[in-house]
């Protein structure tokens, strides 16, 4: 009995031994290769100050040229009003040809229009504002819209309460928007930017480096050595793992202290996800490097059916249900859509069990098909 | 002269070979564009048209039917729940049962009926508040729609000001056609940063390199054989994704294709130039992809793609400067949208054409520095 667990013992202490030894020749393999460490670190924190500082969703002090026609005191108090808005950058004109050839160059951005009939209809009840956009951005041109609409509106509210008679309403809607109330679109940039660089790490880094030991067939001369499909395994993924790890506590760091976006549910669960995804992640770039043993191949693939999709299709920046049903539907397969539910909620909305446990069972689920099908796949091929 | 002509156009065809005779390669060239180009005219889009909501009315009256019934009419808004407790309002938006859910006082329909204001509570799941907001957007349209025919039928005066707009070059505002025409610019640019980047690589990896080296060849015909095949591909990617947007999504072309393909041009030399010089940099194809993603991913960013150039902090403002692709985007849209000529081109086409003279000066540089 005692011969049976001793010689168990030294089994699984050589295992550990050529596992350690594999993930000692990677970690170093990785270290020494200055591209490794690109994607795994610098890219990282490239993306994340220019997640945090350079994209904005939120628009500004617009440029916008107004061209008054007509010098009654009503069109210069709207007018006013978009000059006094700090929505708009409002550059005052008489002209409305000038403010079309500063359209036409892009020097602004949108056109609003009082005619020289404003004030003789404002009084017969029935005057206009004309709002001009240049349309190329669309969302962009929509936003532009919506503040000249409150523009308007707030100079027809003053207007009502010094006495005037304009109706608002008579419906009026308060809205409120929970989790994020003012409406900061780097509250979720920050933690959608977590999801692309887990992607990243673990299924692009890892992809690109198993397919080049396929393509130069140096995963063979490892099959005959001593070392098991498993422990190959292990030693591919755990250091990777590690930069995955590395790559998450960088972003929670900035997500943290640098921009300030608030954190309401619990780190372990957080971690635990994140854990999880890179486990998928990780699946996926081996099945992938497996599958096509080439690196050029492998990094279209994966950036196909891995990056994009996180970027895309994952709710992160486009609403889901909004999508065409066929898109809508492969979105239930890719495993960033359920991430990406986890971390939104996780930072921004707390512990709701209802939103977490549901996406954390799927992603394990994936995780565990993925990892078996990776061992497969590459044991397969050894014969 | 016409040897090195000739010579120059043996590589060219050597690497073309090489390109499309592996059929992988050849896919990976040819069908992720098109497949992209579908994805993003139809996911890439910030306009909803559904959005699940969830009611709360404490009215119960007709005024509040009423009300919801323009919101359940309006095509976008989708009721998913009648709410009867207001408790029961955070459980729905914090397990993302709906979007938004509206809230209607109890005395909605006597403060209409009295011609008081009254009020309507939307809470939005501000968890993407991108969305949110523009569903509240949405909301305040249909509002604004619902009051002028109360008015209406109250027999009470409209209010003598409305804001009637336009928008130039895309005239309902589709999201759509902003993405595509870029696309023209950003797919040709990932692929030939690729190509480039990897041909001369895989050279180095596989020492033909120093064979071509040992040949007539010179540095610069060297550059050139590699270039050209480069740029060939990408004429090609830029005419799928054209035929799609044309074909497929039917977005109007505004202006010349002379135009355009002049300016492709311009903008190809740079982003070949860009991928020379990062494959004389790089030892290996691995090195050669990574850094060629590491370059994509803020190029793409910064490029206007996603979000305007205008709403960026000064100092990355500044840093798009140096970005082919925020040039070839603005060109593409120029071109397509606005259907601008040549010579309105200017402010684009001379920063390309520096951006190309200095990358492909300096890997020509390097060519020469690297082999001895």
């Amino acid at each position: 009995m005692m011969q049976v667990s001793a010689a168990q013992e030294r089994l699984l202490r050589a295992k550990l031994h050529r596992t350690g030894c594999l993930i000692r020749k990677e970690t170093r393999q990785i270290v020494r290769d200055p591209s490794s460490i690109a994607i795994g670190i610098v890219l990282p924190v490239i993306l994340i100050l220019l997640f945090g500082y350079g994209l904005s969703l939120d628009v500004t002090e617009v440029p916008v040229a107004v061209v008054v026609e007509d010098p009654s005191p009503a069109a210069t108090e709207l007018a006013a009003s978009f000059r006094l808005s700090h929505y708009f950058d409002a550059q005052m004109t008489t002209s409305m040809t000038l403010a079309q050839e500063r359209m036409l160059s892009r020097k602004v951005d949108g056109i609003v229009r009082i005619r020289p009939d404003f004030s003789r209809l404002l009084n017969l009840g029935n005057a206009e504002v004309q709002v001009l956009v240049h349309g190329v951005d669309a969302n962009y041109a929509r936003i532009i819209q919506g503040y000249a609409r409150s523009a308007v509106g707030q100079w027809a509210a003053r207007r009502a309460a010094e006495g005037f008679t304009l109706a608002t309403g008579p419906v009026v809607v308060q809205s409120r928007m929970w989790f994020n109330e003012a409406n900061e679109s780097r509250y979720f940039l920050v933690p959608g930017l977590i999801v692309l660089i887990m992607t990243l790490i673990g299924a692009l880094l890892t992809a690109l480096v198993m397919a080049r030991e396929w393509e130069r067939g140096t995963i063979e001369a490892l099959f005959v050595t001593p070392v098991r499909t498993d422990e190959i395994l292990l030693g591919k993924t755990i250091p990777y793992f590690i930069l995955g790890v590395i790559g998450l506590v960088l972003c929670l760091l900035a997500a943290k202290f640098l921009f300030y976006v608030p954190f309401r549910g619990s780190l372990t669960v957080l971690i635990a996800a994140s854990m999880l995804y890179l486990l998928v992640a990780l699946g996926i770039g081996l099945l992938i490097s497996s599958a096509f043993k080439s690196q050029f191949v492998a990094i279209q693939i994966t950036v196909l059916v891995t990056f994009l999709p996180a970027v895309m299709l994952s709710g992160f920046l486009f609403d889901l249900q909004s999508m065409p049903v066929l898109v809508r539907v492969i979105t239930y397969v890719l495993p960033a859509r359920y991430y990406v539910a986890l971390l939104q909620t996780i930072f921004l909305a707390g512990d709701i069990w209802a939103v977490i446990l549901p996406n954390m069972a799927v992603l394990a689920a994936m995780a565990a098909t993925l990892l078996v099908l990776s061992y497969r796949a590459t044991r397969k091929s050894l014969a | 002269m016409v040897d090195a002509f000739f010579r120059v156009l043996a590589l060219t065809r050597k690497e073309l070979l090489q390109i499309f005779k592996d059929p992988r390669s050849r896919y990976s060239l040819l069908i992720p564009p098109i497949l992209q180009c579908l994805i993003y005219g139809y996911v890439a889009t910030y306009d909803l048209n559904d959005v699940p909501y969830a009611v709360l009315d404490q009215d119960h009256s007709a005024a509040s039917q009423k009300f919801l019934a323009a919101l359940d009419g309006s095509g976008v808004f989708r009721r998913v729940a009648n709410l009867n407790r207001s408790v029961d309002v955070k459980t729905t938006i914090n397990e993302r049962r709906a979007l938004l859910v509206v809230q209607i006082q109890p005395d909605f329909e006597r403060r209409l009926l009295s011609g008081r204001q009254a009020d309507v509570q939307v809470i939005a799941d501000g968890r993407n508040s991108n969305t949110a907001g523009t569903a509240m957007g949405y909301i305040g349209e249909i509002v604004e729609s619902f009051n002028a025919s109360w008015r209406k039928e109250q027999g009470e005066p409209n209010p003598p000001i409305r804001l009637t707009t336009r928008a130039w070059y895309n005239p309902n505002l589709e999201t759509r056609w902003h993405m595509i025409p870029a696309l023209i610019g950003t797919l040709t640019f990932i692929q030939t940063l690729l190509l480039t980047g990897l041909s001369v690589a895989r050279e180095r990896e596989q020492g033909t390199f120093d064979q071509l080296l040992v040949t007539p060849f010179r540095p610069v015909e060297i550059m050139a054989g590699k270039a050209l095949p480069a740029i060939f591909v990408g004429i090609v990617q830029a005419t799928m994704v054209l035929l799609v947007a044309q074909l497929w999504f039917r977005i109007p072309f505004a202006g010349s294709f002379i135009t355009l393909y002049a300016g492709l041009i311009v903008f190809l030399l740079a982003a070949v130039g860009m991928g020379l010089l990062l494959s004389s940099v790089a030892a290996t194809m691995q090195q050669a992809m990574l850094f060629s993603f590491l370059l994509m991913m803020p190029f793409a960013l910064l490029s206007g793609l996603t979000t305007p150039v205008s709403s960026m902090p000064m100092a990355l403002q500044y840093a798009t400067l140096i970005n082919p692709l925020r040039y070839a985007i603005d060109m593409a849209h120029r071109v397509y949208l606005e259907g601008v000529g040549l010579d309105l081109l200017f402010p684009q086409l001379w920063p390309l054409a520096i951006i190309a003279f200095v990358t492909l000066s300096g890997a020509s540089w390097m060519f020469r520095h690297r082999l001895t």
